[in-house]
């Protein structure tokens, strides 16, 4: 099938990806960060930028095809999955980028990407998740923590908040991932979500220097790394702090918990070895309370299944197969009858 | 238009069975019961059966939006009417002149249009007490002499169909599911159509279980056999109606969903484009995505989106792609949609968008017509957002439009809205088909190379009409960005300055409103280019107007008909042309939306004629509104 077809690498260095527009993001926007990752990752994959699109709704983050010098798309609030999955089936060849926020993809286009997800079409979604409206000016989104002061909720927001990645996996997602704007792990994740063959989860914390500043300094800032970050890695296990913790799965009451790691021994204090297909327990690190426990970031889940695109161009062929496109017999399906000149009493008058 | 059937010439029995001089030109025949009872497949079949007998025929099926409302209700109603004759049809008929009534509700909805001295065909068996109580009659109409102004032909067909079936053993249930065909064999007698094509058609459908087959073919040969007998007692007698004429070719029955498909796959195939079919499940839109779901080998790619804002959007998607995008929907469907076509605007993509009109507003009407949304087509989006609009008048017309409208969106670069109507959807006619080689073809020429050698691609540089280059991703070296926001002219790069808005409005207008240079010129459909009175109409008023027109001109009086397709931009000589009559009426299925726009294009003192029943006009009432303006 096409979409899984290897696409021949094309040699392009980070400049090749810069477009001519200005960037017009807050100086100091998390956004600048993860646009570099972005450009710094596409050479590495041998991408093309004639067949890079790049695809986005509404916000701060939608703004990011501009800046792109591949095929780029701005369209309208939350559509932008629903955009995607025309371009895709239209032409599999073309690699998709999906960027879009927790307001548009999680708020007004949470359908979209909940269908998108389900359907797994080929492609990599980047939601850059800051917590806020930014580009409106300032209105708590529903990823805003409980009690978020914002002109729409002068007295803090009283709504729970909702959980990307376990929405993501909640509706059907094969590849669920998390990193955050200044990590320099970022461009490893990307790779990895380009490498999935279906539709590919990235949330990506961000920092809104206006309007939400350091909403995750407490685990993004250098200081606290070690404490605060578990990276995940496929057959390694849960260790952070300096592999002296790790996590462990409570068998009894089926939820992770923390342990200290003696001497390296992180066999023995039974740390979790991290299985990228394992659903169940990428449910639980994407739901980790995160005041309590390191926040899980790197490859959550990563279990490839056919995707739309393919199953509908598969579908397609066969429907196809042995049948010519022959108009004429088309118009004349079903039951015919001729009239013929001899009885023919003159054309009908319209007058 | 013929005289139509009388029934003092129905009910007196004939020896001969065939008719002659007093054989009426056209008959209007409805088929009612419970929206259970198959009344739209016994209308659809008796339609064929029409068709094969040379007849020119229009048909209405109207319909509960309810599946299967509870039985025996008067809002559960379901009926299909058809207008055939030997000569012209083109509206589905004001009043019955035969009405089948399946049950009391069915009498009772449908009486007031059944022509004075109709004939009536009842059902005794579904007259029962408890159903003579939904349908809230005190007494039995049958049997209180209140019919007496109709002819009643009164008779159990639910025995007689138990009687014809039982040899097949069916359960109760099943074997009065025959009772559709009975009748329909009955009606087949009446107008002597051959029954062959009906039992081909039998063994088709039900052939993975044979004895329901022959159970349906026995009750339809029983219900012909009942005829043909002495059985009616001579009340009702044998009519030939003579096959109309006809220009020679082939001809099949179409309604508007299948023409409209149809149109689109041809439209794709002349643009030498893959199609890319995005909808959600709406009435009575849904009938085209399931139709072209079934044309895979024209290229065609179908989407069942999860609503239908995805639909509009996937379809941009694949226009942006390169394929033809398409989406369909209902009113309130199409309200979703708005600000995708905005982007569609804004972005320049081709796009067709199909709105097959109901009774609005909010869920309204869902399996009624009206023509309510043409404010919704023309201005119905945020912004200043010109967006051409077409509007078929007939089932056969919308074949035409559809091509038209894939040309339009195609050499323009422009979402164009096609607006047709429940009635249009699905109703039935006669359908000369074509020959594909007739059509012009109009290909598409993506970029291929850039427009702008040494400096960077200018996806919106304008050619001589206005319209930019198509430009698929994948292009080597033609990387650019689009999107919702300003953009500069020609690079397209974002920019909202303040001349640059300017210049891009009146742009885009200038774009569409020069697609009105690139269209037919509006002709006159029937009468004068000047007169007393012009009836001005679009879309599926054109049947009613038409026959109103024939008969007023007939009588000698001075009225013309125009009827108008491209609704937005309209033709260049519109304008001009509507100056020459002293009188303009615009009769509309909707409060007065086409005469807005006529009187705000045209200063033009056009008068309204409006209708929001849910029902289409009768030919009659256009008639009197004629006489009235012209005396």
């Amino acid at each position: 099938m096409m979409n899984d077809m290897t696409p021949v690498a094309v040699k392009t260095t980070l400049k090749d990806w810069e477009s001519d527009q200005e960037v017009r993001w807050c100086p100091g926007c998390g956004d600048y960060a993860i646009l570099k990752a972005v450009q710094r990752t596409l050479p590495e994959l041998g991408a093309d930028p004639a067949k890079t699109v790049f695809v986005s709704g509404i916000g701060c983050s939608s703004r990011f095809p501009y800046y792109m010098s591949s095929y780029g798309f701005h369209t309208i609030h939350g559509r932008a999955p629903a955009f995607a999955t025309g371009i895709k089936l239209a032409n599999p060849e073309l690699d998709i980028w999906l960027v879009t926020g927790d307001g548009d993809g999680m708020s007004i286009g949470g359908n979209h990407t909940m269908h998108f997800l389900r359907r797994n079409i080929n492609s990599q979604i980047l939601l850059f998740n800051n917590e806020i409206y930014g580009l409106t000016k300032g209105q708590y989104s529903p990823t805003s923590r409980e009690g978020t002061p914002s002109p729409t909720t002068p007295l803090g927001s009283v709504d729970r908040p909702m959980q990307p990645c376990a929405f993501a996996l909640g509706a059907g997602a094969r590849f669920v991932a998390r990193g955050f704007d200044t990590s320099k792990n970022l461009p490893e994740v990307l790779k990895a979500a380009h490498a999935h063959q279906g539709a590919a989860f990235v949330e990506i914390f961000q920092n809104c220097i206006v309007y939400n500043k350091d909403r995750f300094a407490d685990f993004t800032e250098k200081a606290v790394a070690d404490t605060r970050q578990l990276w995940l890695k496929d057959g390694e296990p849960m260790l952070f702090n300096k592999g002296t913790q790790g996590l462990r799965l409570n068998t009894d009451h089926l939820h992770l918990e923390i342990v200290d790691v003696v001497d390296g021994d992180w066999q023995a204090a039974d740390v979790l070895v991290h299985d990228v297909k394992n659903r169940s327990v990428a449910h639980m690190l994407v739901e980790l309370p995160m005041a309590d426990f390191p926040v899980a970031l790197g490859v959550v889940y990563d279990d490839p299944k056919p995707t739309y695109e393919g199953a509908v161009l598969a579908q397609d062929e066969v429907a196809r197969e042995g049948k010519q496109a022959n108009l004429a017999k088309l118009f004349a399906r079903g039951q015919t009858w001729t009239v013929d000149a001899a009885e023919d009493q003159g054309p009908l008058s319209n007058v | 238009m013929a005289t139509q059937v009388d029934a003092g010439q129905m009910d007196v029995g004939s020896e001969a069975g065939r008719v002659t001089d007093n054989t009426p030109e056209t008959v209007v025949v409805r088929f009612a019961g419970d929206s259970g009872d198959g009344m739209q497949l016994t209308g659809g079949q008796f339609t064929l059966s029409t068709a094969l007998a040379g007849n020119d025929l229009a048909t209405f099926p109207d319909f509960p939006s309810e599946i299967r409302a509870p039985q025996g209700t008067l809002f559960g109603v379901s009926a299909f009417q058809i207008n055939f004759g030997s000569t012209e049809v083109s509206t589905a008929g004001d009043q019955p002149d035969v009405l089948v009534a399946m049950n009391p509700a069915a009498l009772k909805v449908n009486l007031a249009d059944l022509k004075p001295s109709g004939l009536i065909i009842a059902d005794t068996g579904e007259f029962t007490k408890r159903n003579l109580e939904k349908a809230k009659y005190e007494v039995n109409p049958l049997e209180d002499g209140s019919l007496a102004k109709w002819t009643l032909l009164a008779f159990d067909i639910s025995a007689l169909t138990l009687q014809a079936v039982k040899p097949f053993g069916l359960g109760n249930k099943e074997a009065l599911r025959c009772k559709n065909m009975w009748t329909l064999g009955l009606a087949l007698w009446m107008f002597d159509r051959p029954r062959q094509p009906l039992i081909d058609w039998l063994n088709a459908k039900f052939a993975k279980k044979p004895i329901l087959a022959e159970a349906n073919i026995a009750a339809l040969n029983a219900g012909h056999a009942y005829g043909e007998t002495a059985e009616i007692g001579g009340q009702v007698k044998k009519l030939t109606i003579e096959p109309a004429p006809q220009a020679p070719g082939l001809y099949r029955t179409i309604t508007g969903a299948d023409a409209i498909s149809l149109g689109l796959v041809a439209g794709a195939q002349l643009a030498e484009l893959p199609m890319f079919f995005g909808g959600y499940p709406i009435t009575p839109a849904s009938a085209i995505l399931h139709n072209l779901a079934k044309m895979k080998e024209f290229g065609v790619t179908t989407f069942q989106a999860e609503d239908e804002i995805a639909a509009i959007a996937a379809a941009i998607g694949a226009s942006y792609a390169g394929s033809l995008g398409v989406t369909s929907s209902s009113g309130p469907g199409i309200a979703l949609k708005g600000e995708a076509m905005g982007l569609a605007v804004m972005a320049e993509l081709p796009l067709v968008i199909i709105n097959s009109q109901r009774g609005g507003p909010s869920t309204g009407l869902p399996t009624k017509t009206e023509q309510s949304d043409l404010y919704q087509a023309v201005y119905g989006r945020n912004g200043d957002t010109p967006m051409p609009v077409i509007a078929a008048r007939s089932p056969a017309d919308a074949f035409e439009c559809a091509i038209e409208a894939v040309r339009l969106a195609v050499q323009f670069m422009t979402p164009v809205m096609l607006l047709t109507d429940g009635y249009i959807g699905n109703a039935a006619e006669p359908w000369s088909v074509p020959d594909p080689e007739g059509f012009e073809p109009f290909p598409v020429s993506f970029m291929s190379e850039t427009n702008n050698p040494g400096g960077k691609v200018l996806p919106y540089k304008r050619d001589e009409k206005g319209v930019r280059p198509w430009i698929k991703p994948g292009t080597p070296d033609l990387m650019h960005r689009i999107g919702g926001i300003e953009k500069a002219p020609d690079t397209g790069d974002l920019d909202y300055s303040p001349p640059v808005h300017q210049l891009q409005t009146d742009a885009r207008k200038a774009k569409v409103d020069g697609i009105a240079h690139h269209v037919p010129a509006q002709e006159v459909s029937q009468g004068t280019t000047t007169g007393k009175l012009a009836l001005v109409g679009w879309g599926s008023t054109y049947g009613a107007i038409h026959q109103a027109v024939r008969r007023a001109r007939a009588k000698g009086l001075d009225v013309s008909h125009i009827h108008v397709r491209h609704i937005w931009p309209m033709p260049a000589n519109l304008g001009d042309l509507l100056k020459g009559y002293d009188k303009v009426i615009v009769p509309e299925m909707n409060t007065g939306q086409f005469k807005t726009v006529l009187r705000d294009q045209y200063l033009v003192d056009a008068k309204p004629l409006n209708k929001v029943s849910g029902q289409p006009f009768t030919i009659a009432e256009l008639e009197a509104a004629i006489e009235a303006a012209l005396a």
